[in-house]
């Protein structure tokens, strides 16, 4: 009955923004209320409070909020990187698998080196990360250079990542995570009940915001994505920056295996197989568009948090929580129905209300003038 | 310097260039010159080489042979950023902005101004686009955070435009700027065009359209199959032999000798 509840709000989004030609002298609050991200807000607001309503013994409590907080961190940290490559219209389907391949190499490494010091974690944290960035060069120098579309070498890499963590271990997970990693870092707080894997997923997206937004390099992942030729045109080296963002997305998956390693003290080879979906469904909910060019971290985070607390909430209320992937499957298709309005009428002159999907392939050049 | 005649310096001139992409030679040996105040119509119908010949001076297409010199001084082009460092702006036919990105994210792309070494600083990039913007007499932008998907084409040209003002740029290329605009939005783009020429800028209009080419026009350089027919002060020439110079590559006594355009053919 809860996804009752939430359904109105979904569908009053769409009708919200007016399509406001000459939307000159907009105030801050306008252009913030126009926001995907801030809509997103208020649905996920009104979750907790439908939630908070029905349980509020058990649902609204400090040890339940910190539980989904918690659960959320590590898909944040995913999270970050896929919004830089969703903002450039592609797309990783790989982070799952090269979380779990890095993991297994940190793992293997921290084994090597033996010992449950901080010098030992180090070398496995050191590790993971060096993996992920190998995988994230590799998908994006094919994606870039080879220009092969990003779906497919990202699938490619998917199973090769996988298959490969699997050929090392044989099929077994490793259980060996040195006990100061689990303690410090898994099962770590920060000033009393605040999570370490928490904090850090907080760093990490505090970081991405500032990159995302205020930076060049940010500037230029909206350019690439909102158009890559003009983008070439006025210097930007595109294909340069492609590595680099897929390098970014392959970065952040190493550090999430490692992150998982420290929480749960095993690799879970076969644990990450829906991650990949659900990190882009929730960069999609938060309103970054699949044709690239826009979105926002925060929206991401806030995309997180919709399937985390449904699913939390569904169990605390007693419905089944199979009934979280239906409202979540309706949010998504909500969330990109509500994008695809936007573009159409942003953009005026009869252009095309339907633009097609086009992360499959690098886009050609808009106009190679036939003369 | 407005005087059609005037030459003196060019700003931009290319001699004897030509460019073949595989067996096909698109530029013959083409001479080109831009002067300082001046608008240098370049004309000449499809596949004449007019893209080609802008692409070369832009650097997107290096020259396979000729001579490049700004300012009187011989240059290597090889790729955009280049001739964007000389002072060359071009715009596009297409425009080649970023739709997602709003008036001041375009108009700085590629050139962003940083506050400390990271940081971008938008309040100092608004505020200076806002200003270019009203020194070419810009009332028809509201707001220089909307998107630029939301602009009307004439308000995107004239981004476009008040992009290479904004950069002080020395020569602006301008590749069909009224192609696809109404009466009134190509009357404010040929006067924004003009406005470029008046404040000492070397403006090359690309355009179909004879009347907005006799209108702004100082110089006219009329491409005929990869090679120049003429390069003439508009004031000494007409509608019909533009036309014919176009078609032909000849009219009356200007032109090229019939057996060099047929051998071109």
């Amino acid at each position: 009955m809860s996804t009752e509840v939430s359904t109105p709000e979904k569908a009053s989004t769409p009708s919200s923004p007016p399509p406001d030609e000459g939307n000159g002298g907009e105030s801050l609050v306008q252009r913030v209320v126009k926001m995907q991200a801030f809509q997103i807000l208020l649905v996920l607001l009104v979750i907790v409070i439908v939630f908070s309503t029905l349980a509020p013994n058990n649902f609204a409590n400090f040890g339940n909020a910190r539980s989904i907080v918690l659960n959320a961190s590590i898909l944040a940290i995913l999270g970050v990187g896929m919004t830089f490559v969703i903002v450039t219209s592609g797309i990783d389907l790989s982070i799952g698998s090269v979380m779990v391949f890095s993991g297994v190499i940190g793992a293997k490494a921290m084994i090597a080196v033996g010992g449950d010091s901080w010098g030992t974690a180090f070398v496995g944290i050191g590790v993971s990360l060096a993996t992920g960035l190998a995988w994230g060069l590799f998908n994006g120098f094919l994606i870039a250079k080879a220009k092969v579309p990003p779906l497919i070498v990202t699938l490619g890499s998917l199973g090769m990542a996988l298959g490969l963590a699997q050929i090392i271990t044989k099929g077994v997970d490793i259980r060996e995570v040195p006990q100061v990693m689990q303690d410090e870092i898994g099962y770590g707080n920060v000033v009393g009940q605040l999570p370490v894997l928490t904090v850090i997923a907080v760093v990490v997206v505090a970081i991405g915001i500032v990159v995302l937004h205020h930076t060049r390099f940010g500037r230029y992942t909206y350019a690439v994505g909102s158009n890559e030729e003009s983008a070439r045109r006025v210097g930007v080296k595109v294909d340069r920056h492609l590595i680099k963002v897929y390098a970014l997305s392959g970065v952040l998956s190493g550090f999430a295996g490692v992150l998982f390693l420290a929480q749960f003290g095993t690799t879970a080879i076969a644990g990450q197989t829906q991650t990949n979906l659900n990190v882009i469904a929730a960069v999609v909910i938060g309103g970054t568009s699949l044709f690239g060019g826009v979105g926002t971290i925060f929206g991401t985070v806030v995309g997180l948090f919709i399937p985390a607390v449904l699913q939390n909430g569904f169990v605390i209320v007693g419905i089944q929580p199979f009934w979280q992937q239906v409202a979540v499957g309706a949010v998504l298709i909500a969330a990109v129905y509500v994008d695809q309005v936007r573009r159409a009428s942003a953009a005026r002159g009869g252009k095309s209300t339907r633009p097609s999907l086009r992360f499959g392939a690098k886009k050609s050049s808009p106009v190679e003038q036939g003369e | 310097m407005s005087t059609p005649e005037a030459t003196g310096q060019p700003l931009l001139e290319l001699r004897g260039i030509n460019k073949s992409f595989g067996a096909v030679h698109v530029l013959h040996d083409v001479d080109f010159a831009v002067y300082p105040g001046q608008v240098t119509a370049l004309v000449g119908d499809n596949g004449a080489g007019k893209s080609t010949l802008v692409k070369a001076l832009a650097g997107i297409y290096p020259a396979d042979s000729g001579e490049y010199l700004f300012e009187g001084k011989p240059v290597t082009v090889n790729g955009p950023k280049d001739s964007a460092d000389l002072g060359i702006e071009v715009v596009y036919q297409d425009l080649a902005l970023c739709d997602n990105l709003d008036i001041v994210e375009n108009m700085f792309l590629g050139r962003e101004l940083h506050r400390g070494s990271v940081l971008l600083d938008e309040p100092e990039m608004e505020s200076k686009a806002r200003e270019t913007l009203a020194s070419l007499s810009v009332r028809t932008v509201k707001s220089v955070r909307q998107s630029v998907a939301s602009l009307s084409g004439g308000q995107r040209q004239t981004v476009a435009i008040a992009k290479a003002v904004l950069w002080n740029s020395k020569v602006v290329l301008l590749d069909e700027p009224t192609a696809a605009l109404g009466v009134a939005q190509t009357r404010q783009v040929l006067d924004l065009v003009r406005r470029l020429a008046d404040r000492g800028l070397g403006v090359v209009l690309i355009s179909h359209n004879m009347v907005d080419v006799f209108e702004v026009a100082d110089r006219i350089t009329a491409l005929f199959l990869g090679r120049v027919a003429a390069d003439v002060p508009a004031k000494s020439v007409n509608h019909t032999q533009v036309v014919e110079l176009i078609t032909s590559g000849r009219s009356g006594e200007m032109g090229i000798a019939p057996a060099t355009a047929a051998q071109s053919a």
